[in-house]
């Protein structure tokens, strides 16, 4: 029920970018797609009443470097989580070129409006 | 673009420092707790956006104008290659962590550990935080702001 | 789990909102909401760094949104595209949302670990073996440094080329008038 909800909320952003005729709203449903896809791959590692996978001093033997066995059956996914680190950096970057484009074309066209803009010349 | 009054501009001077400590202690216990070298970078760009929000665009150009800027994000990006071509000279292959695998690393769970991982955090940080300083400077300037052609209200429909 | 139920509502509505008002400055403080309530979901999904990157990212965004879009006294939004074009696209939204469940009923209950559902996963690798070889106590941190460095790199890389792309495009130019056309 959680992965239909959040498919849904992808399914939103995707209608906003596919039907909406001004650049920035095309922009808010890039940004909200980007979002979903995070929020799934987090939750495709989630273990019931896990605990997150940072070691602590009472885990661990420091002599020898073995790890509790409760903590290897009770931590959540580490790899998600380090898959998603990147790809929420590089939302950020995708973002500010997006809005440097549509200011560029606002300061030539003067309209955010994209069935207004027809002479698309260089 | 023109500051803020003087109640915003005297709070947000006592709390810049606030602001860069924390992004160098999120950086730097990267290894140790959550947080890293990405989350910190982006804090302390944020530092510099609330000093250039308070004080106006002409006092943070002063203070780091954009020519520093970039070649601090050049730096940044070029030392953490650097750390992944020293481990291709000093031992095996590319990017391994070399420091670890000597007999001088620390020990685990301390601030001086995990060979070359605080190394590549603080890097990633400079390099980060400078690129996005460098966006929201370049978006802030008022070059191509007015669009070439007369608009009134009856183009907006 | 009823936190999630609670958390995932918000953000749908957050978005619906965000998606069909015509107002640009509500548009974008719904981002913020939708931004904060995911950041909200990742902590309670046990991922404290992920909650943290994505708040202070959350913040840039935002910063960078409305420098770019209301400083420009643009603040009201025309309607859509004509009403057959948008009937047509909800109807294949619809259809695709509904492949979609049924494809998600094969997967395992919301719970259990898919990537680590095989005994030689590379996730227990990760775990058992990453303060031994790496030394750093942050199971995360060892992955993206030292495990799976590559991707870093590569991340940087893509990072610093988009900065590259956005300096490059708002370039001022100093010696054309604005109205001289461009070849």
């Amino acid at each position: 029920m959680l992965y239909s909800l959040c498919f849904l909320f992808f399914m939103i952003g995707l209608y906003c970018a596919v039907v909406k005729k001004n650049m920035v709203k095309i922009v808010i449903g890039i940004m909200i797609m980007e979002y979903a896809v995070n929020l799934f791959l987090i939750m495709l590692g989630y273990r019931l009443g896990g605990a997150a996978p940072i070691i602590d001093r009472s885990q661990v033997d420091l002599e020898t470097g073995q790890i509790a066995a409760s903590f290897l059956s009770s931590c959540v996914d580490p790899l998600p989580q380090a898959l998603v680190l990147t790809s929420i950096v590089i939302s950020l970057g995708s973002l500010a070129l997006m809005i440097s484009i549509c200011v560029r074309t606002y300061g030539k066209y003067g309209t955010f409006d994209i069935t207004e803009i027809r002479r698309l010349k260089g | 673009m023109k500051g803020m009054t003087i109640i915003v501009k005297t709070i947000s001077g006592w709390v810049k420092v606030l602001i860069i400590m924390f992004g160098i202690y999120i950086t730097l216990t990267g290894h140790l707790s959550p947080g890293g070298g990405f989350a910190g970078g982006v804090i302390l760009a944020s530092a510099y956006v609330l000093l250039m929000l308070a004080f106006g665009k002409e006092y943070a150009e002063e203070n780091l104008p954009i020519p520093l800027a970039s070649k601090l994000e050049s730096v940044g990006a070029l030392l953490f290659a650097l750390v992944a071509i020293m481990g291709a000279i000093s031992s095996g292959s590319f990017f391994v962590n070399f420091l670890q695998h000597k007999e001088a690393h620390g020990q685990a769970l301390d601030l001086i550990s995990a060979g070359t991982i605080p190394y590549s955090n603080l890097f990633i940080g400079i390099k980060v935080g400078a690129s996005l300083f460098l966006v929201i400077l370049i978006l802030s300037s008022s070059q191509y702001y007015s669009p070439n052609r007369p608009i009134d209200g009856k183009e907006f429909k | 789990m009823a936190i999630f139920y609670i958390l995932m509502v918000f953000v749908i509505i957050a978005a619906i909102v965000a998606v069909e008002t015509k107002n640009l400055l509500s548009a974008v403080i719904c981002v913020g909401a939708i931004g904060f309530g995911g950041s909200l979901m990742f902590l309670f999904l046990r991922a404290p760094d992920i909650a943290i990157t994505q708040v202070v990212v959350e913040v840039l965004g935002l910063i960078i949104l409305i420098r770019a879009t209301i400083a420009r006294d643009l603040t009201f939004i025309s309607g859509d595209r004509e009403f057959f074009g948008v009937v047509v696209s909800l109807v294949i939204i619809f259809v695709i949302f509904l492949a979609g469940v049924k494809v998600f009923e094969t997967l395992p209950d919301f719970g259990t670990p898919i990537f680590a559902e095989a005994p030689d996963a590379a996730s227990q690798t990760y775990i058992s073996e990453g303060l031994q070889n790496t030394g750093a106590a942050n199971i995360v941190t060892s992955v993206i440094l030292d495990f799976r460095a590559y991707d870093t790199l590569g991340e940087a890389t893509v990072l610093f080329t988009a900065i590259i792309g956005a300096t490059v495009i708002l370039r001022r130019k100093s010696r054309k008038s604005i109205e001289e056309p461009d070849e």
